[in-house]
């Protein structure tokens, strides 16, 4: 496909790396020239400077046989005037907006007909949401979803009191009673594709595939106890906590602020009505006890700088907050923090090219290209989720019976509403969502990729 | 200091005036009371010349208008009004003292229905009209009608919200809609509507018209003057019931009607004003109610007793069905915590206003709060929006004038002589714009027995809580009549 980038920002960056790996052509736009240089050396692109919401800049990159157009500079406005050119100039272009200021979002799905948006992306709120869902399952370092929810991939740290320490897999089934499967195992920085006699140790990273059905059982048989989270401080008062504390506070979630900045106090204290919002300086261990931090349920550390929020969230799991999540806006620091007790991490820029690349691949799911990439156990494992449909080979043959490239795994089969976890006799039929979980270097473009 | 505009304010003002007296001479002539027609008719006289004079020597205004005219204004209006609308008091020799005479129309004007006279069945009809008809246009305020009526040149329209600013009660006074006049006219609108029902329905309890109407005047601008000295106590329970129910009803913020006509229901009735209003008044009404049960025959009595009284304390009015001087202490107690409280704001009542003691009680919360986590930020809201800190700070210093001034008040009519709670009550009732108090000044009784000194003082009293005490507060500082550049 085609596709427009608007704008290098860090965004744009990720973006491009990804969609220049899935093969795409790819037309970088941004203002700054020296960006655009270090983009062309990186990824397999060609570049140009100018301002992206210009008629003549964009018939210039070909926008008149473009498939796709981002717009993800900093500006919302230039970004919506950009897919508003855009899609002036060539009707049948899809058009994606990179739209953090919330009071625009609504507007612009319900007015279709003015604002020729075919989905707005707000890094911010997904990184929200995202918090959001693993604040309800406590637990959880993160949860992908599959099959329009209906499946899951959940991440699991194995520390020394938990009951899977020390026990093999063939034997997993017998303590979680229920049907899950390990697909992928971080073992001190690696990803493992583990058989059924691996032994899991205490530090290992697992990722279990479950129907999200069976996720409560799970949980409870693990012993690990679901406490409902009743009161999260979050340091750093950001659009992220803005928007996270807009979402905890209809969920009747207690929640408190900490910011640094008076002015940005009032603005969120007349923004959250039930939500209390602290002026004060989150780094200070003394300011973090004297909010209460040792009786939080849960700590989100949101600050603007990545450093603060590693050691406020060493600093919370020191003083034994049950659930700590980190955001980290360079994901590049995340294998620093692997090594850390940061409790899950997440990083809304990342969040936020998943969910373009997800949409680029649904578009071009006519011809049987994966419906979702997840990249999982610190981007060494993917878990792809394709749609079953006609040019599928092997279709009703038994998964034993079929000859598989090596490190790829067949996690999940879902066939209506019904979630299969499957075995060896297992079949796919055309229509139904197959998640493959593969730690191969090479991209599965095509569900056929995965036979050998 | 714009004096030639205000003057020329002055002068509409004044025969607005001169208009609204004619009916009034028309029931002197017609009952043939001819020592009140010469009151009226000298008093239209020296109107019209004062009108006149004064229309003559401010037609060249100039146009800067701004805050500190508005407020100068508005109290330079009221008192302007008062010192001509007693004139046919004191011509017509019905009372004789000057400062009686003043006292009595400021109370109209005021709404507050205090009166000097031990015997009001004694007075002319003309006069009681007038008497009654001071309150209805006090009510809603004399120059919101004057806004309402003129048409001023484009370059005017803007400063007019000063003057509406300064004479209309709340903490945050607004427009309805986005043009001066019409939000004027909207207003007046409803009152003359509400007030043209209410008389309706006293007509239906075979009331006399005269009587109807000036009662009516009275519920509407939640002034109280009767027109019988038993005040309302001598009227069939439908009445007293209907007359009840139309002061609760002018208590009410008018915006709200505003929005029951745009079809917002739900904004009304989530409306927390209007909600710790109703509140107040149930739990009043209960407490009462259950205090003085031996007093009266049965239920239906006692709840009406206690129910029309709270409704014409709390609204200001100051009718009464009964004395409730006579009433054991806690129920009075009560009473005259109502007075403090008084109405809506943007109603025709006065008081603090429920509106205050909400945003009153809200900054006491917060501040408790800021006491237990000093770093905390908060925001005070009303009906979800967060209220600007400038109101707040307006509405804590609205509360520190009206401590002083009830106290300094009290202190002076102190010297007259009288008991402890009659002074308080005294004060509180026509600070308030209540009516009647309690013991020498309850509802039986009257204010004549105070001095004239006393009397000014009250007199003041009675303008400054009619006009939120900030417009005759300015009268008193310096930088109000010193030139605009050293303010």
């Amino acid at each position: 496909m085609k596709i427009i980038i608007a704008g290098g920002g860090k965004v744009g960056r990720t973006l491009a790396r990804q969609l220049a790996s899935e093969g795409h052509d790819l037309t970088l736009i941004d203002r700054n020239n020296g960006i655009l240089q270090t983009a062309v050396e990186r990824y397999d692109a060609i570049a140009i400077a100018g301002n992206c919401a210009s008629k003549d800049l964009l018939l210039q990159a070909g926008v008149g046989s473009a498939d796709l157009l981002i717009a993800a500079t900093n500006a919302d406005e230039v970004n919506l005037l950009c897919c508003m050119t855009g899609h002036g100039l060539n009707p049948k272009l899809h058009t994606i907006a990179r739209i953090r200021n919330p009071e625009y979002t609504e507007q612009i799905m319900t007015m279709q007909e003015v604002f020729p948006v075919s989905m707005t992306v707000n890094p911010e709120r997904q990184a929200a949401l995202e918090i959001e869902r693993l604040l309800k399952f406590p637990g959880f370092l993160r949860r992908d979803y599959f099959a329009k929810g209906r499946t899951q991939i959940v991440e699991l740290r194995v520390d020394s009191k938990s009951k899977l320490c020390n026990v093999s897999l063939s034997d997993l089934s017998g303590i979680v009673k229920c049907k899950v499967l390990v697909c992928a195992v971080l073992r001190a920085g690696t990803a493992v594709a583990p058989s059924g006699n691996f032994v899991l140790r205490e530090g290992d990273r697992i990722f279990v595939t479950a129907p999200t059905a069976d996720l409560t059982v799970l949980l409870k048989n693990l012993g690990i106890i679901t406490r409902k989270v009743r009161k999260v401080m979050l340091c750093g008062g950001g659009r992220v906590s803005y928007y996270l504390a807009s979402l905890l506070e209809k969920d009747g979630i207690s929640v408190q602020i900490l910011e640094m900045e008076y002015s940005r106090c009032v603005e969120l204290a007349q923004l959250l009505p039930r939500t209390a919002v602290i002026h004060d300086d989150c780094s200070s261990q003394s300011v973090l006890e004297d909010q209460g931090i040792s009786e939080c349920d849960a700590l989100v550390t949101l600050t603007g700088v990545d450093e603060i929020n590693m050691v406020v969230s060493l600093y919370g799991g020191s003083r034994g907050v049950p659930q700590i999540i980190t955001k980290l806006s360079r994901g590049e620091n995340s294998s620093i923090a692997d090594s850390m007790a940061l409790g899950s991490i997440i990083c809304p820029r990342e969040l936020c090219c998943n969910n373009i690349v997800r949409y680029v691949r649904a578009m071009q799911n006519q011809t049987g290209a994966a419906v979702s990439v997840h990249s999982i156990a610190d981007g060494q494992a993917e878990a792809v989720e394709f749609l079953v449909d006609e040019t599928t080979q092997n279709c009703n043959i038994p998964l034993k019976q079929m000859k598989l490239k090596p490190n790829v795994l067949v996690v999940s089969i879902t066939h209506g509403a019904q979630t299969q976890i499957p075995n060896g006799d297992s079949v796919f039929a055309v229509g139904d969502t197959v998640v493959i979980v593969t730690s191969g270097r090479g991209v599965l473009q095509q569900m056929n990729d995965i036979f050998a | 200091m714009n004096f030639k505009m205000i003057g020329r304010f002055l002068a509409q003002i004044i025969s607005i005036e001169a208009v609204f007296l004619l009916p009034a001479l028309g029931i002197s002539l017609g009952c043939g009371e001819w020592d009140a027609v010469k009151g009226f008719a000298y008093t239209l006289v020296i109107m019209l010349s004062v009108s006149a004079v004064l229309y003559g020597l401010c037609r060249k205004a100039g146009k800067l208008f701004g805050a500190r005219e508005g407020m100068v204004c508005v109290s330079f209006s009221w008192v302007t009004l008062s010192l001509l609308g007693c004139l046919p008091f004191w011509i017509s020799g019905q009372i004789p003292s000057f400062v009686d005479a003043l006292f009595e129309i400021v109370s109209g004007f005021t709404t507050t229905g205090a009166s000097i006279l031990s015997d009001v069945e004694s007075l002319s009809k003309g006069l009681l009209y007038w008497r009654s008809f001071s309150h209805w246009l006090g009510g809603m305020g004399v120059l919101v009608f004057l806004l309402a009526v003129t048409s001023g040149s484009e370059k005017e329209k803007g400063f007019t919200m000063h003057l509406l600013r300064a004479e209309s009660p709340g903490p945050d006074v607004g427009k309805l809609v986005p043009k001066m006049k019409q939000t004027a006219m909207i207003l007046y609108i409803i009152y003359i509507v509400m007030t043209v029902i209410n008389v309706i329905f006293l007509l239906a309890g075979d009331m006399p018209l005269l009587e109807a109407v000036c009662t009516a005047f009275g519920t509407a601008g939640t002034g109280g003057f009767g027109i019988r000295n038993d005040s309302a106590a001598g009227y069939s329970p439908y009445i007293q019931n209907v007359t009840m129910v139309f002061m609760l009803l002018f208590g009410v913020n008018f915006s709200c009607y505003y929005l029951l006509l745009l079809g917002q229901f739900r904004s009304v009735f989530k409306d927390e004003e209007l909600r710790l209003y109703i509140g107040i008044v149930i739990v009043a009404v209960g407490l009462i109610a259950w205090n003085i049960r031996d007093l009266y025959n049965g239920a239906e009595e006692t709840l009406r007793h206690a129910g029309f009284q709270v409704a014409s304390i709390i609204t200001t009015t100051g009718y009464s069905t009964t004395d409730f001087d006579l009433w054991p202490s806690f129920s009075k107690s009560i009473l005259l915590m109502l007075m403090v409280v008084g109405a809506c704001a943007g109603s025709t009542g006065g008081g603090i206003k429920v509106a205050r003691v909400l945003l009153l009680f809200k900054i006491l919360r917060r501040n408790i709060r800021q006491v237990l986590n000093p770093k905390k930020v908060q925001v005070v809201r009303n009906n979800g929006r967060p209220i600007d800190e400038k109101i707040l700070d307006n509405t804590n210093a609205y509360l520190a004038a009206y401590v002083i001034i009830v106290i300094v008040s009290f202190l002076i009519i102190s010297l007259d002589g009288f008991s402890t709670g009659t002074n308080i009550s005294a004060v509180l009732a026509c600070f308030n714009n209540i009516g009647p108090g309690l013991e020498a000044v309850g509802p039986t009784c009257n204010f004549g027995a105070y001095s004239i000194g006393s009397k000014l003082v009250l007199i003041v009293d009675m303008l400054a809580g009619r006009l939120e005490i900030f417009p005759i507060l300015v009268l008193l500082s310096r930088g109000t009549w010193s030139r605009r550049s050293q303010r």
